[in-house]
């Protein structure tokens, strides 16, 4: 079972939820930018939701599954087609045996997530099958997709041959299923978010006026952002005074704040340790929608307690179990 | 020592306000004893000059489900680092890594020298007659900052950073010393290239350098670089 790459996209990746263990060795987390999409896209299609899939960014593959398969769309809505007919995101989804799948324009947000049934089995490394670009290493080759690469697939799990039976059409056409994630388990893109920001360490360091100004103030995405970081334009922050500080633990959604005074988000590839000051974190429920973002949107961040997000945390969790237990159930007996 | 919130799944303990061996012993104390319990939730653990960052997962967290799960955290790990500075540590392990100084493999070791008033021979001899500790690993995958270094030779960081740096290279930054594992943007001094593979994916231990190693230089020829086994 495989996928051929007819075309890679703008950068198409192999992601799963990242690499933990590694980082005192300072390999990076990585991972998907979209954590709850690409968790929702494995559910849907019977897999592990730390199985790999691939991140499509902007401009998206086209792709040839060469058996008939089960797969799946979550994330940003790129206008996904399979053989010439529009296909829904955040459903599972039966396609024939030489089906090809396309993409349009990006409509909402900007990462999509194909999930496969039996996961995108390329080799682990460090733990993960993640694409690392930057030391090139984990996905397919440590690579973006391109032409003519053919991606292996692992075993569909007993769940997902259940679903395909369910789906699969005799007229060869490919056909989602009638239920999906529920509404509101998807987070709600858009190229303007209000985002919640935890305090950090030096979040008490920044000037007045800067603290008001990180707490209102509408930033834009700029162009040199990329699966590292986001870097904000518009309002400049300030410290009362310069700090020099120790380089010392980063974390996905970190905001730091260079001499400059533009605030980088740090994504998914972030590095492991940095020495700027740290004015906040992104709650973990909110990333997906920084994660969204295309160079030019907008965002504002707004302060809550940590309390406060890891209670939004920690319902999500529960939510996206009771979202798997329901699946699981459904198909658990073979009922069709 | 003190805990300070990192988001919503992560924190760091501070263990002191400087680069100096009693913190870095501290260090590698808190991640010993963190290591040696593996409290519910932790999933990694990353020593820096003077602090431990701990990544956790909120729902794996033991503890009273009504109180907060960073509340939760610190007070398991809390009273585990209570014995900080008293534990012992595992005996450090000396690197030696074999460098081509100067020419085009170390492009600013004239530019060091002449920095203070030394000739390259003697750079070269203050660089590679020192030991070094490793001190954290971070930046990208592999990369060591190492303490040590003569503070003859302590030389600033470029103002405009180089675009690549090939991997291998070792450079001076201040008062510190590494070696580039990958080719990257970079600007410290570059002095000189190992043939060494810093990082390598293929090898059973991708990384050569871990946080606590003491690590030598050893001056070799251009030719010794060249006809190095396996080389980078």
């Amino acid at each position: 079972m495989s996928v051929r790459v007819l075309t890679g996209g703008l950068q198409t990746t192999v992601q799963d939820l990242g690499r933990s263990g590694h980082q005192s060795q300072g390999v990076p987390v990585g991972g998907a930018m979209d954590r709850t999409a690409l968790r929702l896209a494995n559910i849907v299609v019977g897999n592990d939701e730390s199985d790999a899939a691939l991140e499509a960014s902007l401009i998206g593959p086209a792709l040839v599954f060469d058996h008939e398969t089960l797969i799946s769309l979550a994330g940003g809505d790129l206008e996904a087609t399979v053989d010439g007919l529009t296909v829904p995101v955040w459903h599972a989804i039966w396609v024939p045996a030489g089906a090809t799948l396309r993409f349009g324009r990006p409509r909402v947000g900007c990462r999509a997530y194909v999930a496969v049934a039996g996961g995108i089995d390329v080799p682990p490394v460090f733990g993960s099958r993640s694409t690392y670009l930057r030391a090139r290493f984990g996905g397919h080759e440590g690579r973006a997709l391109k032409p003519g690469d053919v991606l292996p697939l692992g075993r569909p799990s007993a769940h997902a041959q259940r679903i395909a039976r369910e789906l699969r059409s005799d007229a060869g056409k490919a056909t989602a299923a009638r239920w999906s994630v529920t509404t509101l388990l998807r987070p709600r893109y858009s190229d303007e978010v209000a985002v919640r920001l935890v305090a950090g360490a030096h979040t008490g360091a920044l000037s007045a006026a800067s603290r008001d100004a990180l707490g209102g103030a509408t930033f834009r995405v700029s162009s040199s952002s990329d699966r590292m970081g986001y870097r904000l334009e518009g309002a400049t922050l300030s410290l009362r005074q310069p700090m020099e500080l120790l380089s010392e633990g980063v974390v996905f959604g970190t905001v730091q704040l260079p001499p400059g005074g533009s605030p980088i988000v740090l994504m998914a590839d972030a590095q492991t340790t940095g020495g700027y000051p740290r004015v906040g974190e992104v709650a973990s429920v909110d990333l997906p929608l920084v994660a969204q973002l295309k160079p030019g949107d907008r965002l504002r961040f707004r302060l809550v307690s940590l309390e406060d997000a890891q209670a939004l945390y920690l319902a999500r969790e529960t939510d996206i179990a009771q979202a798997r237990t329901a699946i699981a159930l459904r198909y658990s007996r073979g009922q069709t | 020592m003190r805990f300070t919130p990192l988001g919503d799944r992560a924190l760091t303990i501070t263990l002191g306000d400087a680069i100096d061996e009693p913190t870095h012993r501290r260090v590698r104390a808190a991640v010993a004893l963190i290591d040696a319990r593996r409290p519910a939730g932790v999933v990694d653990l990353v020593p820096a000059f003077a602090s431990v960052t701990v990544h956790y997962d909120p729902a794996r967290v033991a503890g009273d489900e009504n109180e907060p799960p960073y509340d939760r955290i610190v007070a398991t790990l809390d009273p585990l680092l209570s014995g900080v500075g008293t534990n012992t540590l595992p005996p450090a392990r000396l690197v030696e890594i074999p460098v081509c100084y100067g020419g085009e493999l170390g492009p600013d070791l004239a530019g060091v020298a002449r920095h203070h008033d030394l000739s390259p021979q003697e750079v070269v001899d203050l660089h590679a007659g020192a030991e070094y500790l490793v001190y954290m690993v971070g930046f990208m995958p592999g990369f060591a900052y190492m303490g040590g270094l003569p503070p003859r030779i302590a030389t600033p960081r470029r103002g405009t950073p180089r675009t690549a740096v090939p991997a291998g290279t070792v450079g001076i930054g201040g008062q510190q010393t590494g070696v580039y594992p990958l080719e990257s943007p970079g600007g410290w001094n570059l002095i000189g290239r190992t043939p060494l593979r810093i990082f390598d994916i293929d090898r059973d231990e991708p990384i050569l350098l871990v946080t606590g190693d003491r690590a030598r230089f050893v001056p070799i020829t251009q030719r010794e670089f060249e006809r190095w086994p396996n080389r980078a």
